[in-house]
């Protein structure tokens, strides 16, 4: 057993390390912030179902010792109703991209969202699609350069978080890979929570968006991450201008509605009291 | 659970129920003319049941919820019509990749697009093999009475989970909203397959590992084993397998190889007076009525007609349409469409008999009468 508690051994699928993650790339610490997470909160392996989609972020589940698969791109959520609305008592993690979460697969999120769907939605948001060679997502900021926004973004980007939000999530939060014991409280604190949940980490994708952009290497791109990192609470003092280049992290939402799935039990159990 | 007894139901119902009968436990649909009413019944049904509806927001999620379902173990269905059908095609391929056994009911209406909604068509015939991108198998049966939508949905189950694969059914707007009498048999009585479950030890597990008989034990999410798989063309561990051009051609090969080596369970046909016809009809679904009902009519006159009655579609019956080449003198393919199965039906006969086509695309079933006409006119000379 290595120095980690055997958290490697027991959840990666060691055996299709090195993965294929560039170096810099936030996704590795977001991998290692989530496992952490499904260690404390004790799931059991055989009980639980990651679905990953198409992108960088998609080869997640390749990794994990968990039932696992990687479908058609953006339809990450819509496999998970299935699963879930089936067999409830299954544990079921999403892991997305911001391209496959807020722009293929965007209406399964508002819809999962709104039907709050005990599912645990992770989205890795790099602001581009980086597997397919740096093109403009649903995150990329505007004036942002990326190879189909050659001559600066003109598209206003969406905040996934406030997106999920207005859509009935009824667990959302974000934290950023500086800061990975903060993604592990939050993917601990989603797993954990009755209804749908999303946990966006804010990662960056230094061999593309980031040198398209001129940020810098991995490391400096990581450390920047710390500046740019806004806590709700102040966020709400900022002023627009102010808050440019930056991005608000924290807990936005975390409440108590009915899980969807119990709801349709109780339908069910309902309906074969009545007798048919 | 309905008992034997007679009753008076729509082609959508008998779908709905049959699909029930054969144990299926979990529906996602998206509303649709005119398929809704599978969706109605399955609303009200399911829950009686213990199982689970859910209308999605659209259809690659309803077919995404399907498969997601079966992963967990279900009999999952989903039920559509063209447009729909169409958004479903890509899921339908990761549920051929991933060999998830499940139903997809198409209600087909007429043409492309939107088309007209609530007339029916046959057009989606060629999509239900081919509608999915890449070299893929399909099973597809065709209904054509109330009774068929009954059984030959209990039978799409059967094959979804004999082969690890989606089944697709094909009825049409006018047969989904008419009513006929069937008798809805005890349940008891039922032939109900399911799918083949892993029982090895969840460390020797490998999810694609053929046991011999070409169709890879299932693991249901949730059931002790922990495995892995993609739509990505992967091998026997359900990884990808991608550099090895010997592994890309394999995994190709054992998704066909499941359906062809199995055609004598699979192909279902029915053949009707063709054993002395000079004429042979070729008609499916809706359309196999009125060939039916012309060949009692044309032998009245004293024409020799006979029916090939394909009811997989897919697999094609190319043995029923090779036995009647030998002996009749013309062949007539009878379709509600600008000529799908038809190009199929001429491949197979190679020539060995004079082949025809009556297609009719106007929204309207084709007549006996109108058949019969046909007949007269493609035979001239050749009777």
């Amino acid at each position: 057993m290595s120095a980690n508690n055997g958290v490697i051994e027991k959840y990666l699928r060691t055996e299709k390390l090195p993965h294929i993650w560039c170096p810099g790339c936030g996704n590795g610490i977001v991998l290692n912030s989530l496992i952490r997470a499904i260690d404390n909160a004790g799931m059991e392996q055989e009980k639980t179902v990651v679905i990953s989609g198409i992108g960088c972020s998609g080869r997640a589940s390749g990794y994990l010792k968990f039932n696992a698969f990687q479908p058609v791109h953006g339809r990450v959520l819509a496999y998970a109703t299935g699963i879930k609305l089936y067999k409830p008592e299954l544990n079921v993690i999403c892991i997305m991209g911001d391209g496959d979460c807020a722009s293929i697969g965007g209406n399964h999120l508002i819809h999962a969202a709104r039907r709050n769907i005990g599912v645990t939605a992770v989205v890795l948001n790099n602001n581009n699609y980086g597997m397919t060679g740096g093109q403009y997502s649903p995150t990329t900021p505007e004036n942002a350069m990326t190879r189909t926004s050659p001559f600066g973004h003109i598209e206003p980007p969406f905040d996934i978080c406030k997106l999920a939000e207005t859509s009935g999530a009824t667990y959302v939060a974000r934290s950023h890979t500086y800061k990975p014991r903060i993604l592990t409280k939050y993917f601990q604190k989603a797993l954990a929570h009755n209804g749908f949940a999303l946990v966006e980490a804010m990662c960056d994708c230094p061999t593309l968006y980031g040198r398209l952009n001129k940020r810098g290497t991995g490391k400096e791109m990581l450390i920047k991450q710390k500046e740019r990192a806004v806590q709700l609470e102040k966020a709400k003092e900022m002023s627009t201008e102010e808050l440019e280049d930056k991005f608000v992290v924290g807990e936005f939402v975390n409440k108590v509605k009915p899980e969807y799935t119990e709801q349709y039990d109780r339908i069910i159990e309902q309906v074969q009291m009545e007798g048919f | 659970m309905d008992k034997g007894r007679v009753a008076v139901i729509t082609g959508n119902d008998a779908i709905a129920k049959g699909a029930i009968a054969a144990g299926m436990r979990f529906f996602a649909g998206y509303p649709i003319t005119p398929a809704s009413e599978i969706s109605h019944y399955c609303a009200e049904n399911l829950p009686k049941y213990g199982g689970k509806f859910i209308q999605m927001e659209d259809e690659i999620g309803s077919m995404a919820a399907i498969i997601g379902a079966s992963m967990a173990g279900a009999k999952s269905m989903t039920s559509t019509s063209g447009p729909g059908f169409s958004l479903m095609q890509e899921n339908l391929g990761f549920a051929i990749m991933a060999e998830v056994p499940c139903v997809v009911v198409d209600v087909m209406r007429f043409g492309p697009s939107q088309g007209v909604a609530t007339v029916p068509a046959q057009a989606d015939v060629m999509q239900a093999r081919w509608g999915t991108h890449g070299d893929h198998p399909s099973i597809t049966l065709a209904l054509s009475t109330v009774k068929e939508a009954y059984e030959l949905t209990i039978r799409a189950f059967n094959l979804a989970e004999k082969y690890r694969t989606p089944v697709i059914l094909l009825s049409d707007a006018t047969l989904s909203q008419m009513s006929e009498k069937i008798e809805l048999p005890d349940p008891g009585t039922l032939e109900i397959i399911d799918r083949k479950i892993a029982t090895v030890d969840p460390e020797q597990f490998q999810p694609y590992e053929d046991d011999g008989s070409g169709i890879c034990p299932f693991a249901p999410y949730g059931s002790g084993y922990i495995w892995y798989t993609t739509g990505i063309v992967h091998d026997e561990t359900g990884f990808p397998a991608t550099s090895d051009p010997d592994k890309l051609a394999i995994q190709i090969d054992r998704l066909y190889d499941k359906i062809n080596h199995n055609l004598e369970d699979i192909v279902q046909v029915e053949e009707y007076l063709t054993e002395d016809a000079e004429v042979i009809l070729v008609a499916y679904g809706s359309v196999a009525r009125a060939a039916l009902a012309t060949a009692d009519t044309a032998r009245r006159e004293g024409i020799k007609v006979g029916v090939v009655k394909p009811v997989t579609i897919w697999p094609f019956p190319e043995q029923a349409i090779k036995k009647v080449r030998e002996k009749a003198k013309t062949i007539l393919v009878c379709e509600m469409n600008h000529g799908q199965l038809y190009w199929k039906v001429r491949e197979v006969v190679e020539g060995k008999a004079q082949i025809a086509f009556l297609g009719q695309y106007n929204g309207k079933l084709i007549k006996p009468e109108k058949i019969l006409a046909a007949i007269k006119e493609v035979t001239v000379g050749v009777c």
